[in-house]
């Protein structure tokens, strides 16, 4: 059975359909690449997937669940954690609170009452900060961050939860080379413990990392396939290549 | 340069020295107060409670309501009618009950408000709290049983055993003591993860859900506390007045409840003291010396204050908003645990 399995999702705002009959499945432990020109629909997929958009039509099953209609909340505690396209941390509080927080979310409320889980959620919160390189600004308010570091503590905060399957919207946006660089170094080796997909411009970042690629144009999946098979495809050159 | 720093004390701790401050000039203001001014003064401490309960809904979680008139205002006419009808004035019994009655009303007001499977809006929330303020006023105003315009007159003083509890410096301990209290608790709630959890829906509520929060539950259970915390303010206010009116439970009241936080600052607790008391003090002293036009005076200055100090009159003594809650690193250290990786901030 798929992690993720996407049957004939569709989605339109108003007159324009974003998404049109979309199949699309994840397999545990890939790291699936979503790409497609501007408008194709990625994000508005990797949105339905997560529950920010309700699709009009089509289901959505996570390990063997029906979470179509499930809310964002219901989601998450069910595995899914997306990190946005555009950073959303908490300016106003720490690095490690932004951490915490994310972390926290399925304390129940006594624990929360009396920070029963705070120690117990130290090591955890110090280990991600760690794996995002971002131990030595713990202490420092997450608003003055630089961009790319700012998405480093997106991700941190979106695998904080452990979950099985992480979404990510374009981690590199806004990145120099070298952060891009390091972003792919720290992606690969967190496909031990969950499965990825996402969703990026830089074909060359995605070649490097993914095993899978999903081509989306114009609301409708072009071709899926491992990415020799995808630079191979007569449709997504025609297509895809030549309007990016 | 590090002298300088030395010199130069955190926000918290500005804060912290403000907390001790007032709380040993409350401790022993009844020592040089006059009976008039000790009874101004514990009026004062109560308004203080009912300030309290809209900075941890505003403040703290971003739910605006202009409500916390309701709950004060139901707790109270619960209290007055116990006493009036039942003969139960034990201070053991009618605060509890007043406590009771804020935190159950407020929940009933949140289901219908917050509860929703789609989250509502900052105005939906306000228009909502406001019309409930409104209605309980107007149902007060009309009811024979409640005592319609006049409300209930002559409350029976409130008893411990066999002492009777009476405005002065008895009442004015009591009602301090239930501020400190109140106001120690919720210290403790704002810096807890339940405040991190709260600070995270203020500044993004939406994204708290992508977490897997219940931020709708979380928002609820904070609204239904600071309901307790106005019922207890309103038990204390219906004995210390020793009669209740529709204006306890109306707009009116609750928009002056918003005055005193903004005015004090927002997000501080202690700002939310501070304006109560600088609010209730130039109202007296305009009033004493404009009867005709103080009302007046005193919206102009409210104005120029929320004009030129946003943040309230606590952002004369720390540079910018701060807020007592303080979170995972700058809160206690953790204690350390096996595995920890070395070198945190």
């Amino acid at each position: 059975m798929a992690l993720l399995e996407a049957a004939a999702v569709t989605k339109a705002f108003g007159q324009l359909t974003a998404l049109s009959s979309v199949d699309f499945v994840v397999e545990e432990g890939q790291l699936h690449g979503l790409i497609g020109p501007n408008g194709s629909g990625k994000s508005t997929l990797l949105k339905c997937i997560a529950g920010a958009e309700l699709p009009s039509g089509g289901r959505i099953h996570f390990r063997g669940r029906d979470i179509t209609q499930a809310t964002p909340a219901e989601r998450a505690r069910a595995g899914l954690s997306l990190k946005f396209q555009v950073t959303s941390v908490f300016p106003e509080l720490s690095v490690y609170d932004n951490v915490l927080l994310a972390l926290q979310a399925r304390s129940p409320l006594t624990a929360l009452t009396f920070s029963r889980t705070r120690a117990d959620l130290h090591g955890r919160v110090m280990e991600i900060l760690g794996e995002l390189r971002l131990l030595d600004r713990a202490a420092a308010t997450a608003a003055v961050l630089s961009h790319g570091e700012q998405q480093w503590l997106e991700i941190a905060m979106a695998l904080a939860s452990r979950p099985q399957l992480l979404l990510l919207d374009e981690p590199t946006g806004g990145m120099s080379l070298e952060e891009r660089r390091a972003t792919g170094e720290l992606l690969v080796p967190l496909r031990q413990s969950c499965s990825i997909v996402i969703v990026e411009h830089d074909l060359d970042f995605i070649r490097e990392i993914c095993d899978v690629l999903t081509v989306l144009d114009q609301g409708r999946v072009l071709e899926t396939g491992t990415v020799e098979q995808i630079q191979r495809s007569r449709k997504v050159q025609e297509v895809y290549l030549t309007r990016v | 340069m590090a002298r300088a720093q030395w010199w130069r004390p955190s926000p918290g701790t500005i804060v912290a020295a403000l907390e001790v401050l007032l709380l040993s000039v409350f401790a022993l203001l009844p020592l040089a107060l006059q009976h008039f001014w000790v009874i101004f003064v514990t009026r004062v401490l109560i308004l203080a409670l009912l300030a309290l309960s809209f900075d941890l809904v505003w403040g703290f979680a971003g739910i605006m309501s202009f409500g916390q008139a309701l709950f004060f205002g139901a707790a109270g006419y619960v209290v007055a009618l116990l006493a009036r009808d039942a003969g139960v004035t034990s201070v053991f019994v009618v605060l509890p009950a007043a406590l009771a009655v804020g935190l159950a009303l407020a929940f009933l007001v949140a289901s219908f408000l917050l509860l929703g499977r789609n989250p509502p809006s900052l105005t939906f929330v306000a228009l909502g709290t406001l019309t409930g303020s409104y209605a309980g006023d107007r149902l007060a105003r009309g009811w024979y049983y409640l005592g319609g315009q006049n409300g209930i007159p002559s409350i029976p003083p409130m008893t411990a055993g066999p002492v009777q509890i009476t405005e002065g410096v008895a009442y004015y301990y009591l009602a301090l003591a239930f501020l400190i209290a109140v106001y120690a608790a919720c210290r403790f709630l704002v810096g807890s993860q339940f405040g991190l959890a709260l600070a995270g829906i203020r500044i993004n509520e939406a994204r708290m859900a992508f977490f897997g929060y219940h931020v709708q539950l979380l928002k609820a259970v904070v609204f239904s506390v600071a309901g307790a915390v106005a019922g207890i303010a309103g038990g204390l206010y219906a004995f210390h007045e020793g009669f209740v009116w529709p204006n306890m439970l109306g707009v009116i009241l609750s928009t002056q409840i918003v005055l005193y936080t903004l005015f004090g600052g927002v997000g501080t607790l202690i700002g939310a003291v501070i304006g109560v008391i600088a609010i209730e003090i130039v109202s007296f002293v305009l009033a004493d010396a404009y009867p005709t036009v103080w009302p007046v005076i005193l919206g102009v200055l409210l104005l120029v204050i929320i004009l030129f100090r946003p943040s309230g009159l606590i952002s004369l003594f720390v540079p910018r908003r701060t807020r007592v809650g303080v979170f995972g690193l700058t809160a206690r250290r953790p204690r350390r645990i096996p595995g920890e990786v070395d070198g945190a901030a």
